[in-house]
């Protein structure tokens, strides 16, 4: 237990960024997700196909690869930041733009199959009493649709929060960037420091998963 | 939990018992099985330019690699006896340990740590941590520049903890870091205008300009890298067969002609012409 | 319910918002395009000499190719082992034994909750620290995935046994079989056509996260792209480019055989098991 003791302090900085991390992307991959899943059913053909390019490449594109084009590409070649001049403010919000570009082609797929769970009658009902597309699908589709992949989107996020980790390649300092300094320079107790991080992990998913579940059977469309 | 630790251990044993491919424990020394066989196995680096570079055909390039064709030859193995193996910077200890390679030529600084481990010959070449910045910045002209600058901190180096770090260690510069995942990102990240300063072994940053793009070394060394060459703990025959052939490397003058080879269009690198002062072997 | 029921056909004024809302979009994406363009041009990234290299076929052949076979190798490795984990565990699991159910569901929701990069590590530094061995990156790779893909793995073998209508293990008791081969002769023919698609859609995030070996510097396709062909040509915008692509490629390859392979088993009749999806996270 020493060397988790010893680095307390770095082990919770680290935690602490990646909570930052997966909170700020999970809300704003919800939000794009969201409306990636519009542009995917919208009417108009060009914005169907630029949603459908958009998840189809994002999706199949490993993150360790779009977290490296965000640090590298985004920020370097297209000379888009945040604040170039406060690498930890910059490196953040690079990160968060990868996580949640990546994150959101998952709630999208996961939006979009909930859609499909949505009765046809539903959507028929809706236009026959005089619905307008916005109004059909903000006040009878998406509702349904959202109870249908609460517990869907419960892994999606969990996979986020796990997936925080790999934001050690675009250049912001999170818990598995404490893990890999720790176990480089360090002589021992390198078990701990595995199952010491592990834990922490189990601790920032179980409850997303335990939560989900619960929503997802209190919210259940009973059909 | 126990049962969870051990279906680990278990997996990680059984993997590497896979893994493991039979280092032979020969009973003479490096330098007489070299001469015999005709064969060595040396490590280098497989990505650090004008050091040790893997090309496309899959032969290998650079300073590093020069020498150890160099030292291969006067242990009497041709070239086309050496088999060349990936080393990197966390792996280099345990690969001699084991016998996964004969000889380490990567960029290995002789530290007091790593001699409880390996046995080392040399130095080749001292180098020295310095200071690489973009051709048009007149701000940073010496260490104490640094403050407030954005400088990088590589994945796996530690080069940058020797201007942060409080003394003795390092000179308690309030730098900020911003991490990266090689050298390779540095530099992009240098001309890209995301980082101020790269900071690290003069001959790697030489190998870095010479690839092109506007940059400049400082040439404010401050810390002394002496490059060695690693072999098994406690083989001191072959340590001084190769101290032997360094010095010839540099007293028939390949040494001044490959540091020109590979160093000699950097800007602001001062290159030695003497065999640095060998460490002893032990 | 596909995209089309949602909207009336659409009369004049749709039709026009529509016009407009396409010219909107193909002006967005064109400035978007354009600025991507500028700015790479501006950073010299379009330089032939930059690019040329990929033209080489020694370029393909020494350092591309050997990458991708390092990838590929990896995921092979680990989708075999992934596969074994996942039938011991999730059988596991499902056995009347507690000894074995509870030991088999605790490994299965730990590496399921932690993340592959941290079990990665752990193989790396971690077998040096306890039994004297580096691993090469090669098995620190296949164990951190091995682990992660086969705990989710087991959970879709354990949704896909179970996913078998009861009537079909009760008819087998009936006939006097035994616990064995009811699993052996019902249940698990029919659970494997279930539950293909989940298992090679687990293979597509296998292949993927391969690419987390680029952290611990194993020599796979994205090594290749950021650290072995920059260090020859300096160009380590263009070749992540190109390493993308192949990525791309190969994955949505794999994709679109996962839907086949859905389409196929929902008509199939071989199997009373409706298709199973990916399991639930744990805790949930």
């Amino acid at each position: 237990m020493e060397a988790l003791f010893d680095n307390r302090e770095a082990i919770l900085a680290g935690f602490w960024a990646t909570i930052r991390l997966a909170a700020m992307s999970a809300l704003l991959s919800l939000v794009l997700g969201t409306l990636l899943a519009a542009l995917r059913v919208a009417p108009v053909p060009v914005l169907r196909w630029s949603g459908t390019v958009y998840v189809n490449v994002l999706r199949n594109t490993p993150l360790t690869l779009v977290l490296l084009f965000c640090s590298l590409g985004i920020s370097n070649t297209l000379q888009l930041n945040f604040d170039v001049y406060d690498p930890s403010f910059n490196g953040y919000w690079l990160a968060i733009v990868g996580l949640t570009a990546y994150t959101a082609t998952f709630v999208c797929e996961t939006l979009r199959s909930g859609i499909n769970t949505v009765p046809l009658g539903q959507a028929e009902a809706a236009r026959a009493i005089g619905l307008t597309f916005f109004q059909s699908m903000r006040l009878v589709i998406l509702p349904q649709a959202f109870r249908a992949v609460i517990t869907p989107l419960g892994s999606v996020l969990i996979a986020l929060t796990k997936n925080t980790t790999v934001v050690i390649v675009a250049g912001y300092a999170e818990a598995a960037f404490v893990m890999k300094e720790m176990l480089y320079e360090s002589t021992g107790g390198t078990l701990e420091i595995f199952l010491g991080f592990a834990l922490g992990f189990v601790v920032l998913t179980l409850p997303i998963g335990f939560l989900t579940g619960r929503l997802a059977r209190r919210l259940e469309v009973k059909r | 939990m126990r049962r969870i630790v051990m279906a680990l251990a278990a997996l990680a044993l059984g993997a590497s018992t896979l893994a493991a491919c039979g280092g032979d424990d020969s009973a003479s020394d490096l330098a007489t099985r070299a001469k015999e066989s005709k064969k060595i196995k040396v490590g280098i680096k497989f990505d650090q330019t004008a050091l040790g570079v893997k090309k496309p055909d899959g032969t290998v390039e650079g300073f590093d690699v020069d020498v150890a064709k160099y030292v291969a030859g006067k242990l009497g193995v041709p070239e086309s006896g050496i088999e060349w193996i990936e080393t990197i910077s966390a792996n280099r200890e345990p690969f001699i340990q084991q016998g996964q390679v004969d000889m380490v030529v990567a960029t290995y600084s002789i530290l007091p740590e790593r001699k409880e481990k390996v046995t080392f010959a040399g130095p080749y070449i001292v180098a020295h941590q310095d200071i690489m910045v973009r051709g048009d910045d007149a701000s940073i002209t010496k260490v104490e520049d640094l403050k407030d600058k954005r400088i990088c901190q590589a994945s796996g180096s530690n080069s940058y903890k020797r201007i942060t770090d409080p003394p003795p260690n390092g000179r308690d510069i309030p730098a900020k870091l911003v991490p990266a995942g090689s050298y390779s990102e540095c530099i992009a990240k240098l001309s890209g205008n995301t980082l101020d300063a790269v900071t690290t072994d003069d001959l790697i940053l030489a190998g870095f300009a010479s690839q092109g793009g506007d940059f400049k070394i400082l040439g404010t060394p401050f810390t002394d890298e002496k490059y060695g060459i690693g072999i098994k703990k406690g083989d001191v025959a072959t340590c001084e067969a190769i101290n032997t052939a360094l010095s010839e490397m540099y007293s028939d003058g390949t040494a001044t002609q490959l540091l020109q080879k590979w160093f000699g269009t950097a800007k602001g690198l001062q290159l030695p012409t003497a065999v640095p002062p060998a460490e002893g072997c032990s | 319910m596909s995209a089309g029921v949602l909207f009336d056909a659409p009369g004049p004024r749709a039709r026009l918002r529509h016009n407009v809302l396409t010219l909107v979009g193909v002006v967005g994406l064109l400035l978007i395009g354009w600025f991507v363009w500028r700015r790479m041009s501006q950073a010299g990234q379009w330089d032939a000499d930059l690019w040329t290299p990929f033209l080489d076929p020694q370029v393909w052949t020494g350092l591309i190719l050997p990458g991708l076979w390092g990838t590929l190798t990896a995921a092979a490795v680990a989708a075999v082992l992934a596969l074994a984990f996942g039938v011991v565990f999730g059988l596991g699991r499902l056995s009347d034994h507690a000894w074995l159910r509870l030991p088999s569901a605790w490994i299965v929701e730990f590496f399921r909750a932690v993340p592959v990069l941290i079990m990665i590590f752990f193989a790396q530094y971690g077998t040096f620290a306890l039994i004297g061995e580096v691993l090469p990156a090669f098995w620190a790779v296949v164990i951190g995935l091995t682990l992660y893909n086969g705990s989710v793995l087991a959970e879709v073998f354990r949704s896909g046994v179970l996913a078998v209508p009861r009537g079909q293990s009760e008819a087998a008791y009936a006939l006097g079989l035994r616990k064995g081969e009811v699993m052996r002769l019902v249940l698990l023919p029919q659970a494997v056509t279930a539950m293909l698609p989940a298992i090679v859609s687990q293979m597509v995030v296998l292949l993927k996260d391969t690419a987390l070996g680029y952290i611990i510097s194993y020599e796979d396709l994205l090594n290749a792209g950021f650290r072995t062909v920059p260090a020859n040509f300096g160009n380590i915008i263009p070749a992540a480019i190109v390493v993308a692509l192949i990525y791309i490629v190969i994955n949505l390859a794999l994709g679109w055989f996962a839907t086949r392979l859905e389409a196929r088993s929902r008509r199939s009749r071989k199997s009373t098991a409706a298709p199973v999806t990916a399991p639930p996270p744990p805790g949930a």
